[in-house]
């Protein structure tokens, strides 16, 4: 790290306050600084106030109170476009990028300079990308279609953005939720080079591991104030934790040994197509019995969510069978946490509680068929609130209104109470902090003893090899290696995910 | 923003100041007269505007005032009724069209000391009149059938067209006597028939009128004749695109398409509502009685004046007085239905 | 923000809106000529200045709560109903028939029944539009609009050919039985004015509405169907039998507005009687975001605005009043959004 002085302070964030409802402020006086050279951690619970923060630096919410200083002066942001002419920019968890356009057109697209009288210098433009690759190590071909190319490809050209913009300033959101081990540690080399060269990099994250392993500092939000910042080699994981939280937790999840003989799904040789026609799954069978945990890993788009929609009842099957002991009609109870919470999981025009019994609503519990019983929906709503800590702790309030993390909670509190003996679930903590991760594992292993079969997908694969019983990895639409998590690792599994391994056919 | 309410605000000074009208002050001597259009309202050329001509006649010859009211479908015609019923100062109040037959009978036993009119009154000798309510018929029968004759002996392709608005009893009668009187002079001629439409809004649809029109004169007719109120706007607008003849309903609408229109089925709406408003004027106005106009007090006719006589050749000028003679006489039956 | 400071909220659009548009329209009135003070004045004093004018602007406003409430209960499912007007006049003209037909039925027997033919009449009449759409993906938009010109051309082909009073453009009159007593014969207010007994029927419409929207296990689905119809698919919602549903009920809303004309004031189904509420009902919801006792203000507005203009008739032309009233729907639309985004006011 170098001197570091006042004058060299890169981003100064001063009493920062911002409000979305009345006597709840999302920032609450938050001071906040990052030197050049720097990578600085930013760490908090879901609904800390990380991301709105963050939103207020690289100019998508204006701070109702509170300065902004770069490089010293103070700054003014009225739009992502007057960030990024000072040097601030941001990688999004969801990539912002034309699915046709080859990786150079993505680079320079929508940039001032890129123009030289109205007409596109690609000469020009092109050396100064090479260039940039060259200078920090980035491994990108250039004329590529960046639709087809990996996540990590895709945040790699998400960073070259940033760096064709002349960016010193860089926010990056959760940048490994995604990402395979592999190429999670490529993303670190290439941040590495990044401070080097005397970037500030502020990284959101939940995983304590990474913060750790790379940052320089943390600083930690809680309930929209900062409660403690840090040099990373004179903390601990234990310290950030229960700064995080405000109180220490247990994080050892007690596995429990695989449960009885009874067979409660079984898929024979599956094969489905996805939404363009083409095929996803190619030829899958597995077996889940009553009280196990099947973990499936894989990169995403290799068929694991055709596979979830499936057996779910939401999608089609163009061969095979999938049998669900016990249920005739299996498309009506069975309990599935999908991976795109936003558009299946929740209607965020809803109150939480009627978000609680979306697809329950016919469930003896809340109506008598025809007409909804509130006083039973208010009450569970109650319940489920203080089990799931859900926050705000109010059963009216609007789930639009929530934070992701809260979201999700809510789904996975109907979702696991939901009576049925096969419970679907797609990355149950991604986006969740620390203390709810832990509840819901806690809860799905909980569940499991109670000998409901689960399936669960993951891109976390220590997850994976926490609640797991057995860990088959999708490759392709095939599952190309049944692994037991007890004689695997993180590496092991990585391999299989992009393909250098299979112990299938 | 700012700007905007201060330009708005300063026209609305400037034309509210400077044109303040007098029009609260009436004289109590003059009478003054309220009435109801149809649904085609002022503008139509034809039914609505004779009966306006006929006001304005009244206001320059006698010195009368009158208001007018143009009122929509439905609930709205009472409403219209009972808004002039309720003003002191006004005392006859006309409907103009058959649809308001219940509503104008139901004002007229309300209001007894006001009276009342209505052109196309729909008269039924089972029930009584209210003494002062006086019903204006037409016998557009006659006049359809004289322009039919015209219309059977002028086409060159022996082939006629009728354009009627809404699909009804009344407006059937318009094509029914009209095909009669095309069949009276020429058996062999063939007539096609349209209609814009099936509710209120088919007598003000010119476009649509245009489009039936268009069809029928590709079809081989030369010659249209329209009662479709607004909606024949559109047919004379076809019969010029394509230089084919059209026959006009209800005023002289020679002027809307000079040189296609050979001639119109003129009702003398205007003469009707003039000669009420004088009965008024002279306190000679009787209600409880229907007043019937047909070719022989000139209340219907087919237009012949300056504008159109070169459209209509001599011989057909005189076998179509000849039929006219015959109709006064009684010497034919026209049907209706 | 609590409650009521949201109500002031979400009030405060469409009045600023209507002030603008006051405005405006005083600037197109001194345009051509005329004191807008005075015609103003007159439109008042006119409407809501006494009974009778009252009483006409509650009769207008009564037929547009049962279209506001038509537009609305679709719109909760995310559907465009254009169809209020055919679904209105197949509702009419059903309930005319059952007055017609059933002479000797008392009236303890005849007027349920001539609401659940209005009912059934619209509602199978949306219900066709909620079908197609259900089964063949049509746009219930143009099969609403389609449906118009057919209930349109049909109920005029079956007036006009079976049950037509000669040289009229009516049938014949109800059973007395059936009728619904005008509020002057009752009250003896709002004298000489159609305001009748159907003004409560659409009161508990529009209770019923509430009561199907949010009490229902029904109206939960569609609810979830119009926020986000992919979630209604992930909780095995059967949206065809939700659109099918929610046209229907709509629909039959649209038909109860028949009543106010045949049963509560001319007794006869006559042709034209729509007069445009169906697509005035569409503003209506707009106007009152689908809120069912919203709506009820917001008719009583329009039957301001359509009465008002028929009382300043004689002083100004009526395409004045028209292009004023498309004034102020658009405005309200405006503002209302504006309003909406500066305080993030919304309301579900």
């Amino acid at each position: 790290m170098r001197e570091q002085t006042a004058n060299s302070v890169s981003v100064q964030l001063i009493d920062i306050v911002k409000s979305f409802q009345a006597g709840y402020n999302a920032n609450d006086h938050v001071n906040f600084s990052a030197y050049p050279g720097e990578i600085h951690a930013l760490i908090g619970e879901n609904g800390a106030g990380k991301s709105t923060l963050m939103n207020i630096l690289y100019g998508m919410y204006q701070a109702d109170s509170g300065k902004i200083l770069i490089n010293g002066k103070e700054a003014k942001f009225r739009s992502p476009a007057d960030a990024i002419k000072l040097g601030v920019g941001m990688v999004h968890q969801h990539f912002m990028l034309v699915n046709t356009f080859s990786v150079l057109e993505n680079i320079i697209l929508g940039d001032e300079d890129t123009f030289r009288f109205d007409v596109i210098d690609m000469k020009r433009s092109k050396q100064k990308v090479i260039e940039l690759k060259k200078s920090f190590e980035i491994n990108v071909e250039l004329d590529d279609i960046s639709g087809g190319l990996a996540v990590g490809i895709q945040q790699k050209i998400e960073i070259l953005k940033l760096l064709y913009r002349n960016a010193e300033i860089m926010i990056l959101d959760e940048p490994t939720a995604i990402l395979t081990p592999q190429e999670t540690e490529e993303l670190f080399k290439t941040l590495a080079e990044l401070k080097n060269s005397g970037k500030t990099i502020i990284l959101i994250t939940h995983k304590l591991g990474e913060v750790l392993a790379i940052s320089d500092r943390v600083t930690v939000l809680r309930r929209g104030k900062v409660t403690g910042i840090l040099k990373t080699n004179q903390t601990s994981s234990n310290e950030l934790a229960k700064m995080i939280t405000g109180r220490s937790i247990e994080s050892q999840v007690i596995k429990k040994s695989a449960g009885g003989e009874k067979i409660i799904l079984e898929v024979n040789d599956l094969y489905i197509n996805n939404d363009r026609g083409s095929l996803a799954i190619n030829g899958i069978s597995l077996i889940i019995k009553e009280g196990e945990i099947f973990g499936i890993a894989g990169v995403e788009g290799n068929g694991q969510e055709e596979l979830a929609e499936a057996i779910c009842g939401l999608r089609k099957i163009s061969k095979g069978t999938i049998n669900i002991a016990g249920i005739d009609d299996f498309k009506k109870s069975i309990a599935h946490i999908p991976a795109n919470r936003h558009k299946y999981g929740i209607v965020k025009e809803f109150t939480l509680e009627e978000n609680l019994i979306l697809g329950r609503e016919k469930e003896e519990n809340f109506s008598n068929g025809w007409i909804l019983n509130n006083k039973k929906i208010n009450e569970f709503s109650e319940v489920i609130i203080e089990e799931y800590d859900i926050r705000p702790e109010n059963s009216k309030a609007l789930m639009e209104g929530l934070s992701g993390g809260n979201q999700q909670k809510a789904v996975a509190a109907r979702e696991m109470t939901k009576n049925s003996d096969l419970v679907v679930i797609s990355h149950p903590t991604r986006g969740l902090d620390i203390l709810a991760s832990e509840f819901v594992h806690r809860t799905i292993l909980e569940e499991s003893k109670k000998g409901k079969a689960i399936l669960l997908i993951s891109s976390d694969l220590s997850e994976l090899l926490k609640l797991s019983d057995k860990i088959a990895v999708m490759y392709n639409g095939r599952i190309t290696g049944e692994l037991d998590p007890k004689s695997t690792n993180e590496n092991e599994i990585g391999e299989y995910m992009t393909g250098l391994k299979s112990n299938k056919r | 923003m700012k700007n905007f309410l201060l330009i708005f605000i300063t026209i609305f000074l400037f034309t509210s100041c400077g044109k303040k009208e007098n029009n609260t002050v009436t004289d109590k001597s003059k009478i003054k007269v309220g009435l109801v259009f149809d649904v085609g309202g002022r503008g139509d050329k034809s039914f609505n505007d004779a009966a306006y001509r006929g006001l304005e006649k009244a206001k320059q010859e006698l010195g009368i005032e009158y208001e007018y009211i143009e009122p929509g479908p439905g609930a709205e015609r009472e409403a219209a009724l009972r808004q002039f019923a309720n003003r002191p100062d006004i005392s006859i109040i006309f409907g103009i069209g058959f649809i308001f037959t219940d509503e104008i009978t139901k004002a007229a036993i309300e209001f007894p000391d006001k009276k009342f009119a209505c052109v196309d009154y729909t008269y039924d000798s089972a029930k009584t009149l209210p003494p002062n309510l006086v019903a204006l018929e037409f016998r557009e029968e006659e006049g359809s059938f004289l322009v039919g004759a015209i219309a059977g002996l002028m086409t060159k392709t022996n082939k006629v067209g009728f354009v009627g608005g809404m699909e009804s009893p009344l407006i059937k009668k318009f094509q029914v006597s009209y095909e009669a009187g095309v069949k009276y002079v020429n058996k062999d001629c063939q007539i096609l028939i349209g209609y814009a439409g099936v509710t209120g809004d088919a007598f003000k649809n010119p476009g649509k009128g245009k489009e039936i029109a268009l069809g029928q004169y590709n079809d081989g007719v030369d010659i249209i004749y329209h009662a479709s109120g607004v909606t024949g706007l559109g047919v004379f607008e076809a019969a010029r695109e394509t230089k084919k003849f059209a026959i006009g309903v209800d005023s002289d609408q020679n002027d809307e398409a000079p040189g296609f229109i050979i001639t119109s089925m003129v009702k003398a709406v205007d003469v009707a509502v003039f000669e009420v408003i004088k009965e008024v004027k002279e306190g000679s106005f009787k209600g409880g009685r229907a007043e019937t106009f047909g070719l022989k007090t000139n209340g219907v006719d087919y237009a012949y004046t300056e504008k159109n006589k070169n459209l209509i050749p001599q011989d057909v000028r005189t076998k179509v007085e000849a039929i006219r003679k015959e109709i006064i006489e009684g010497k034919i039956t026209i049907p209706v239905k | 923000m609590n409650k009521i400071t949201k109500y002031i909220y979400s009030a405060a659009g469409p009045i600023l809106s209507i002030i603008i548009s006051l405005i405006f329209g005083a600037v197109l009135i001194a345009l051509i000529g005329k004191n807008p003070i005075d015609i103003y004045t007159k439109m008042f004093s006119d409407t809501i200045g006494n009974s009778y004018g009252f009483g006409q602007v509650m009769f207008k406003s009564t037929t547009l709560i049962f279209t506001g409430l038509a537009a609305a209960f679709a719109f909760k499912a995310g559907l465009f109903n254009i169809g209020a007007e055919g679904q209105l006049t197949i509702g009419a003209f059903a309930s005319a028939w059952v007055g017609i037909t059933f002479v000797n039925f008392p009236w303890q027997i005849i007027i349920p029944l001539s609401l659940l033919a209005a009912f059934i009449g619209g509602a199978f009449w949306a219900g066709i539009a909620g079908y197609l759409k259900a089964r063949f993906g049509s746009h219930e938009v143009i099969n609403t609009i389609m449906l118009n010109f057919i209930a349109m051309a049909l109920v005029s082909y079956i007036v006009n050919n079976i049950y037509l009073v000669p040289a009229t453009i009516h049938t014949p009159e109800i059973s007395p039985e059936s009728v619904l007593l005008r509020f002057d014969i009752l009250t003896g207010m709002f004298k000489g004015s159609p305001f009748n007994l159907s003004f409560p029927i659409a009161i508990g419409a529009c209770i019923l509405m509430y009561l199907i929207i949010n009490k229902s296990v029904l109206g939960y689905r569609i609810r979830t169907y119009g926020f986000n119809p992919f979630a209604a698919e992930y909780a095995k919602m059967k949206s065809g039998r939700i659109i099918l549903w929610s046209m229907a009920v709509s629909g039959g809303l649209a038909g109860l507005g028949g009543l106010n004309f045949v049963n509560g004031y001319k007794h006869y189904f006559e042709l034209g009687l729509s007069e445009n509420a169906g697509y005035i009902g569409i503003a209506v919801a707009l106007i009152a975001r689908n809120n069912p006792f919203a709506i009820i203000p917001v008719s009583i507005f329009f039957g301001i605005l359509e009465y008002g203009g028929l009382t300043v008739n004689t002083l100004v032309p009526k395409e004045i009043v028209t292009i004023m009233q498309g004034i102020i729907i658009l405005l309200i639309i405006a503002v209302t959004k504006i309003f909406e985004k500066k305080f993030k006011v919304k309301t579900v």
